[in-house]
């Protein structure tokens, strides 16, 4: 007869099959079995966090920095709510994570029982796909199932609840055989014909431009290195999202940087009038087109995503292609080279104005600012932080706010899985945890959360995390004292009535640091900023980074809302040249 | 038009709405109709009408029903959101108008009056396959099955022959001739 296992013992079985190195996770007393259990199972290690928000999002800068499930272990009631804002994170931004949480014993399911929620019908609608087990004989089945859910196609989250006495009964477990078969739910069988239909496009273009987002990195390295190919056989201008930084080198001359509402001009005019755009692994967010109705009118739109519900969900595309990005980039190489080998030279001299075009955007240079001796502008900052830290292969989290935008444009990123930020859901808080996941999977690399003064207290508790773990993460706070967006959009578009975006009571930030047992450094002035920085960089130890900058400065160039592409809102430096300060304000 | 004081875009222009009835198969599981119900109500889109019931108790599969309108983006996006879902199998779509598909509602209908008016209540059911499940001296309870539309006029139409009480069953849809639905 087999050894009969608990249903604890089967959630580690079934963690060990899968290679789980880490948890994030809380204890409580729907959980306690699973808990119990832990001390037997070596290979794997718990992170305790400090709130099961951070759970979630440490194991979400795991997963999106490893390109590994992360996994979250939490207790029922409390423990599952607290995780939904993470498990909707990951949902929007596509990254896999399992959570498993515990739940009241099925005797007391339905009776409003202590810690008791409806943990799979508050999280149906923020995961793929989620479990209740009410049967010990299906939970290695379903753990298994959980992490295929998760991982395959396009990524995301995926819940599993086990009842408390389901932990405690007992059953065999099956051999795991990992299957090479993709469950039935993949869409990764384009056709031949719609490769040589876009390699057709591409040949006839005169103003293309390739628009690349998180599909990118989520497809694997291979995926960016395959782009990379892609852009130096066609010579075409790459711009892309926000979650898509990284898998182009961000200095490389073909790339016009990030595009959307605060993108660069040059990416967004290039996005406007372009004859033919190919998107690849991007969703036409609505951070991105802008008003739908003049988005690129002129364009014909290539499609590529694994998700075909991400097909003509916003904007209607000419040619849709359904895969894996990786699969669909390396065929279109394939093609190029066998039916045009000589597509760049024969190509350049076509799309020649174009780049000329482009280059004049590129005058413009919107992301200056105007600097300042006395006070520290938060570009400023970044753009020093990126200096010192560029030749270190950094790991960059951030927070939500003007602190993002600015990291996103002045940082610039030359490898995937580098840049972990908080896209679709915009969650205020999630740079610090993540972070924190970073850093427990890339224990030697310098990994720095971008963050506001006031995300960063969404979330403060998990230095305590961070402490405990030696995990020496780099808080870097542009502390302008404001909710810096609102106060942008409130200046903007409420007649400067800046209704409760003064946090008026902050911590002093380096005595808290202190207090968790961190090192806090402060920086005032531009003279003292690189020296701090390059302190931060050598203190061995998680660090919290007071950076005092501009209390003003607002987040340029922008799309105001309902606008196209091509009405942008451009810094000051631009307003004063072109007198446009009044008549630009009323287009917000 | 006031200027949109909002970070998101202004709504685009209308477009014009079809009814589609959507025919989905499912695991017979715990919550696979709250799935699909879900999925509807989260992203905004319409049910008229709803009919579930397990077809295949050996494969534990059910067949779903949902009558739905929205532009042809929205029944695309329905179709597609459904196929993600896990306990789903495969998803039919059929416009209303479709010739090659069947679509059926059945309704009960409780008569209260004198015979006379039950008369003529059971008359103008005939020609919709009526069907008398119980009968009293003093009330009668008629089964019909039709289209929608039919038992929307039917149910107006038959107050005056002393109608007190109506229930009815969302459409359920099958393709006409041999073909099946792959």
């Amino acid at each position: 007869m087999p050894k009969l296992l608990s249903g604890a013992e089967i959630v580690f079985k079934c963690l060990e099959d899968q290679n789980v190195e880490y948890i994030f996770g809380y204890p409580g007393g729907a959980v306690l079995p699973i808990y119990d259990e832990l001390k037997n199972h070596s290979s794997i290690k718990h992170i305790l966090v400090r709130h099961e928000q951070g759970a979630g999002h440490a194991a979400e800068g795991y997963a999106r920095s490893s390109g590994k499930p992360g996994v979250v272990l939490v207790t029922s009631g409390p423990g599952a709510t607290n995780v939904v804002t993470a498990l909707t994170d990951a949902y929007m931004d596509s990254v896999p994570l399992v959570c498993i949480s515990g739940q009241v014993p099925t005797h007391l399911i339905g009776t409003d029982a202590f810690q008791e929620c409806d943990t799979t019908g508050i999280t149906r609608p923020c995961t793929k796909h989620n479990w209740l087990v009410k049967d010990i004989r299906d939970l290695s089945k379903i753990i298994h199932k959980a992490f295929e859910v998760a991982t395959t196609g396009r990524p995301g989250p995926v819940l599993v609840d086990i009842p408390k006495d389901i932990q405690f009964q007992k059953t065999d477990y099956p051999k795991f055989i990992k299957k090479n078969k993709l469950n039935g739910k993949v869409h990764n069988h384009f056709l031949q014909k719609e490769i040589d239909q876009l390699v057709k496009l591409m040949s006839k273009s005169k103003k293309p431009i390739f628009y690349t987002g998180g599909g990118v990195i989520n497809s694997g390295p291979k995926a960016s290195e395959l782009l990379r190919e892609l852009v130096a056989a066609t010579g075409f201008p790459i711009t892309s999202t926000l979650q898509g930084l990284g898998c182009f080198p961000g200095d490389d001359n073909n790339f016009l940087g990030m595009l959307g509402m605060h993108g660069t001009y040059e990416a967004n005019n290039a996005m406007h009038d372009c004859d033919l755009m190919i998107n690849i692994g991007a969703r036409f967010d609505d951070r991105i087109t802008g008003k739908i109705d003049e988005f690129s009118p002129k364009s014909k739109k290539v499609h590529i995503d694994i998700d075909p519900s991400s097909i003509n969900k916003n904007v209607k595309v000419d040619l849709p292609i359904v895969g894996d990005v990786q699969s669909v980039i390396s065929s279109i190489i394939k093609t190029i080279k066998k039916t045009k080998p000589n597509f760049v030279k024969s190509n350049k001299q076509q799309i020649s104005k174009w780049w000329e075009q482009i280059e004049k955007w590129r005058e413009k240079k919107s992301l200056d600012y105007i600097n300042s001796n006395e006070t520290i502008k938060p570009q400023y900052a970044v753009q020093r932080l990126y200096e010192l830290t560029k030749n270190k292969d950094t790991f960059i989290t951030t927070e939500v706010g003007q602190h993002q935008m600015w990291a996103a444009q002045h940082y610039k990123f030359d490898k995937p899985n580098r840049w972990m930020t908080s896209g679709g859901l915009g969650t205020m808080g999630y740079g610090l945890p993540a972070a924190v996941g970073v850093q427990i999977a890339h224990p030697k690399k310098l990994v720095v959360d971008i963050a506001g003064e006031a995300s960063v207290l969404m979330t403060i508790q998990e230095m305590s995390t961070a402490v405990q773990y030696n995990l020496p993460i780099k808080i870097f706070i542009l502390n302008n004292e404001y909710m810096g967006m609102v106060r942008q959009w409130q200046e903007l578009l409420h007649e400067k009535n800046y209704s409760e975006s003064y946090t008026a009571a902050l911590p002093d930030f380096v005595k808290l640091a202190e207090a968790y047992g961190c090192v806090g450094i402060r920086a005032k002035t531009p003279d003292e900023l690189d020296d701090k920085i390059i302190e931060m960089i050598n203190t061995d130890r998680p660090v919290i980074f007071d950076c005092l900058v501009d209390k003003q400065e607002n987040c340029f160039p922008m799309i105001p809302s309902g606008k196209p592409h091509n009405q942008m809102l451009l810094g000051p430096k631009d307003q004063e040249q072109n007198k446009i300060t009044g008549k630009g304000k009323t287009l917000v | 038009m006031t200027k949109p004081k909002s970070a998101y875009s202004v709504a685009g222009k209308k477009e014009k709405l079809d009814t589609h009835i959507i025919v989905v198969w499912v695991d017979n599981e715990a919550g696979v109709l709250a799935r699909v119900v879900g999925l509807f109500s989260g992203r905004g889109y319409n049910i008229e009408s709803l009919a579930v019931a397990e077809i295949d108790s050996k494969l534990n599969i059910s067949r779903i029903t949902i009558v739905t309108t929205g532009t042809p983006q929205v029944i695309d996006q329905i179709k597609l959101q459904l196929k993600k879902l896990v306990p789903v199998h495969k998803v039919a779509d059929f416009k209303r108008e479709d010739k090659q598909v069947i679509f059926k509602e059945m309704a009960l209908f409780k008569f209260v009056g004198n015979n006379n008016k039950r008369g003529k209540a059971l008359n103008a059911c005939k020609k919709y396959n009526a069907v008398i499940l119980d009968k009293t001296n003093k009330s009668c309870v008629i089964q019909i099955t039709a289209l929608r539309r039919e038992i929307d006029k039917m149910s107006k139409n038959l107050k005056k022959f002393g109608l007190i009480s109506v229930s009815r069953t969302g459409a359920v849809a099958m393709t006409r001739g041999a073909e099946t639905f792959k």
